[in-house]
């Protein structure tokens, strides 16, 4: 597997000559493997009944902007973070607000359940805990350090290890309880805007999105780039996983989300329209994979149909651009933030499909009781 | 002050030039590319019943070649907007006559709102509206009676923004214009020109800020409108109309948004710093640089250098040396992943007995973290083992199994290396020998089975002991038992059980209660996503 042109005394044009070649050649044989779109296959796919999704709790609450927010495992409280220096966290389902942080970085652009980062290069991790007298802030770690602002963090499984991403165009793993670096990424030759782990319990790997357009695959154990992904035409905002791990879609300033395959190594589908114009700044899906749910600077949540390449729905009620969208563990809602200083939750109601079943369930149930009357009467 | 005369000279010139180019537009004339860079102002002020004949080509300013997010959006609403002004194509660009006098080139919402939903491809007034909303919002078009950027489905007339003013012109414009700007609409006598009150209110702050150079500014403001006098009536309504829509752009209604604000992140590499525009008035803020400090010049993208084209090289063999699937079979994958998860999916299929946000009734939630799981639940365990070792109560039940066939030592295993992956780093050394002695060593009490290969490794692996050192073994292990135990447990009673839901019936209830599971289970083959017929009809 030597490259051929690894010889002394290549220049650099010869060089960028055979990386185009190369270039050229796997997408020849890439294309061979492009027997069908995936819109196509999926037309035998039932479409999904119109789906009816409401926004029915706004948390109000920050001074400004926000700027990220994410779930917790209890599938009900939110954390997020926002231009005016503060981490909330919420309990979405009563409204009430937990805790409130005060930060000392004004810009806190990221947050998962207990790390922040923001644009003072750092990642700390805070631990909450449930004495609301305890100052939280004052137990802050700090645990990553990059040379340029921290644009993304996740925890990898545990509380025991940080994933970051950064302006500096690299990701990096640290342990948090030392702050020590385990692994290093290099591959971006912008900024990286965004991470996502592969959901998969076995699985050790994970996806990056940055400014140079690029989504990378890495090994969290040998800190290869092992797949790349290059078809958007501006910024990738954000990069989720599909659930089942093989595929990951992508949010990004040229105003379309994309989705792609690992085993087919290649772009599948492109969610787009001529009235979205505004960039998409992130993405999520929701527990089958079968809707993605962006937000956009246009400060609207469309929702697509990830199978059949269409749009499902559009969501309305954010008054400034959409910053971040999370479906909550479990699936039952979507959190979304956004600069208009609010968060919102969403689901979906029923549709008349509950209403009818009720109804069969009380004919089957009259029906039985005349049955046991007719019965005991004999 | 020796420098005002100078000044006021100069904006004199700049008038003249402004007018100058008025006067030849006003004429039909060839609409030529604008250059790229250039500073002069280019006014197009669409004048009355004779249109100029504009190119075909957008009047855009955006350099083809800047990349950046906004340019993108900005390039874009430019395509629209030359567009929607076309002759043909467009919207009717009017003179309205109204009372006593004329409304000269404007043109309804509503005609805006059908023109982009035609040529959109937008289905929904409402996204029409939006979307046109957005687009005054950053600067293109505006209601010529109000402050606040948005689009109306009605007869509300709206006129189209003047490229001069355009966003991607890269304006910043400074408080000192704004403080001209101000000060030459309280110089102007008419009613339609009074200032709203944020604007009185901002003027008052401005006269506070600048009061040691207030008497400047004031001359200024004078100068300007001393040219402003000099135009056609007409167009002076227009430019007037069109100069009040770029301050409601960058100093807009209080609780409007503000679609000047950029990304923190993409600031540093925004605009080129020599195409920055800070003044509508050619007054330049003394005292402060010539560039704002987050223009710093964007040498963003690292360069390529020899190291990285060969590191790219072999990047490259490897992903021709990758096997790949063809697109049919991976779409056919995708799909049946889908389908399968769609039962559990609360956006498609409502949950049982509700979705909590819904209803307000945690119920379900209660239901799935109990120890007592669902037929759904256990259902969900059947589809892969790593779906039955994800649910706390199916991973339990698959170690019962296990432990009734003397072989709970794999799973235990895999858990204690899941475990190694987690812990803090200054414990992995102690933790990884621990297993070694647990499951591997010699005479160990939970021996698990590896082949010679994988053990080999492992122990050399063993040496520096590391998070990874488990890696192939747990592999190993993993694979074995999805293979075999995995399909055993499934056909087991144990699981069967559980998933037939064979219990104990509670009389009556009982009763009820299989009816009612039965007209649950004929309920979810009928409804949910086979239901779209009479969805349909609904």
């Amino acid at each position: 597997m030597a490259c051929q042109g690894l010889q002394k005394g290549e220049t650099l044009e010869s060089l960028k000559r055979e990386s185009e070649t190369l270039k050229k050649k796997l997408e020849e044989e890439r294309n061979k493997l492009n027997d069908v779109e995936l819109h196509q296959v999926a037309e035998k796919v039932e479409v999904l009944s119109a789906l009816s999704i409401k926004t029915r709790r706004v948390l109000k609450g920050h001074g400004n902007k926000v700027l990220c927010m994410d779930w917790c495992k209890d599938k009900r409280r939110m954390v997020s973070s926002s231009q005016d220096g503060k981490v909330i966290v919420w309990d979405a389902f009563t409204l009430n607000k937990e805790h409130g942080v005060p930060l000392p970085c004004t810009w806190v652009l990221a947050c998962a359940y207990a790390p922040l980062s923001g644009l003072d290069n750092k990642c700390s991790v805070i631990p909450l805990s449930l004495d609301k007298n305890e100052n939280l802030a004052a137990k802050k770690k700090s645990v990553a350090m990059h040379t340029n602002y921290v644009s993304g963090c996740s925890f990898t499984n545990s509380d025991m290890q940080l994933l970051t991403s950064s302006g500096d165009g690299t990701c990096a793993l640290w342990d948090v309880e030392s702050g020590q670096l385990l692994q290093s990424f290099h591959g971006h030759t912008a900024d990286v805007l965004s991470l996502d782990l592969a959901p998969s319990e076995t699985g050790n790997t994970f996806v990056s999105g940055g400014c140079d357009m690029k989504a990378n695959v890495w090994d969290m154990r040998s800190g290869q780039n092992i797949q790349s992904f290059e078809s958007h035409e501006s910024d990738i905002n954000c990069v989720k996983y599909y659930p089942s791990g093989d595929a990951f879609a992508s949010a990004s300033d040229d105003a379309t989300c994309r989705f792609y395959d690992l085993r087919a190594d290649r772009e599948v589908a492109v969610y787009q329209k001529d009235s979205i114009i505004f960039g998409a700044s992130t993405c999520d899906f929701s527990l089958s994979g079968r809707l993605l749910f962006a937000g956009y600077n246009d400060y609207t949540i469309n929702v697509w149909d990830v199978l059949k390449g269409t749009r499902a729905t559009i969501l309305f009620g954010h008054e400034n651009r959409v910053s971040r969208v999370r479906v909550s563990p479990d699936g039952t809602a979507l959190g979304s933030a956004s600069w208009d200083s609010t968060l919102r939750v969403s689901w979906s109601f029923s549709t008349g499909s509950n209403y009818i079943f009720r109804f069969i369930k009380l004919l089957f149930w009259v029906n039985s009781r005349l049955v046991l009357e007719f019965t005991v009467a004999f | 002050m020796a420098e005002a005369p100078q000044q006021q000279q100069q904006q004199q010139e700049e008038g003249g030039e402004k007018e100058e180019e008025q006067q030849q537009q006003s004429s039909p004339v060839e609409k030529t590319e604008p250059d790229e860079g250039a500073e002069e102002p280019k006014e197009i002020a669409q004048t009355t019943p004779s249109r100029p004949l504009l190119s075909m080509r957008s009047m855009s300013s955006v350099d083809p070649d800047d990349d950046t997010p906004n340019m993108i959006v900005y390039r874009k609403i430019e395509e629209i907007i030359t567009r929607i002004q076309d002759e043909t194509d467009g919207v009717p660009i009017r003179t309205v006559k109204s009372f006593m006098t004329k409304i000269p080139s404007v043109v309804t919402g509503a005609d805006i709102v059908q023109w982009l939903m035609k040529n959109l491809s937008i289905e929904d007034p409402a996204e029409a509206m939006h979307i046109g909303s957005l687009i005054a919002a950053q600067g293109y078009f505006f209601p010529i009676s109000d402050h606040v950027l948005t689009l109306k489905d009605d007869g509300t007339f709206y006129r189209f923004q003047a490229p001069y003013f355009w966003p991607s012109n890269c304006w910043e414009p400074e408080n000192t214009d704004y403080a001209i700007y101000l000060c030459k609409r309280t110089m102007q006598n008419k009613t339609r020109l009074e200032l709203a009150d944020y604007e009185a209110e901002n003027l008052a702050r401005l006269q506070r800020a600048f009061a040691r150079k207030w008497e400047f500014i004031y001359m200024q403001a004078e100068a300007q409108v001393k040219i402003d006098r000099k135009k056609d009536k007409i167009e002076r309504k227009i430019l007037d109309s069109q100069e009040r829509a770029f301050w409601d752009v960058h100093r807009p209604v209080p609780g409007c948004v503000n679609t000047t604000e950029m990304d923190i992140r993409k600031c540093r590499r925004m605009k080129n710093p020599h195409r920055v525009k800070k003044s509508v008035y050619g007054v330049i803020e003394e005292g402060t640089q010539s560039q704002s400090p987050i223009h710093t010049p964007s040498h963003h993208c690292r360069k390529g250098t020899k190291e990285d084209v060969e590191k790219e090289i072999v990047f490259l063999n490897t992903q021709l040396d990758r096997h790949c699937m063809k697109m049919s079979k991976v779409a056919e994958s995708l799909i049946a992943y889908t389908e399968q998860y769609l039962e559990y999916d609360p956006f498609v299929t409502s949950p049982e007995p509700s979705n909590p946000w819904t209803s307000d009734d945690p119920t379900f939630w209660d239901l799935e973290a109990s120890k007592e799981p669902s037929q759904q639940r256990v259902k969900k365990w059947g589809f892969s083992l790593e779906d039955a070792l994800k649910d706390p109560a199916g991973q339990e039940l698959f170690l019962k199994f296990l432990e009734s066939e003397f072989s709970s030592e794999n799973l235990r295993f895999w858990l204690a290396v899941q475990e190694l992956k987690r812990i803090p780093q200054h414990e992995v050394a102690q933790r990884a020998q621990d297993i070694w002695a647990e499951f591997l060593a010699e005479g160990a009490p939970s021996s698990i089975n590896l082949d010679s290969h994988s053990y080999e490794r492992t122990s050399q692996n063993l040496k520096d002991p590391g998070r990874y050192s488990y890696e192939d073994a747990q592999d190993h292990i993993y694979k074995l038992m999805k293979s075999d135990s995995y399909s055993r447990f499934l056909r087991s009673n144990l699981y069967q059980d559980l998933l037939m839901a064979r219990k104990k019936p509670e009389t009556e209830q009982g009763r009820r209660t299989s009816l009612e599971k039965f007209t649950r289970s004929v309920g979810k083959s009928l409804t949910g996503k086979r239901l779209t017929g009479l969805m349909q009809s609904s």
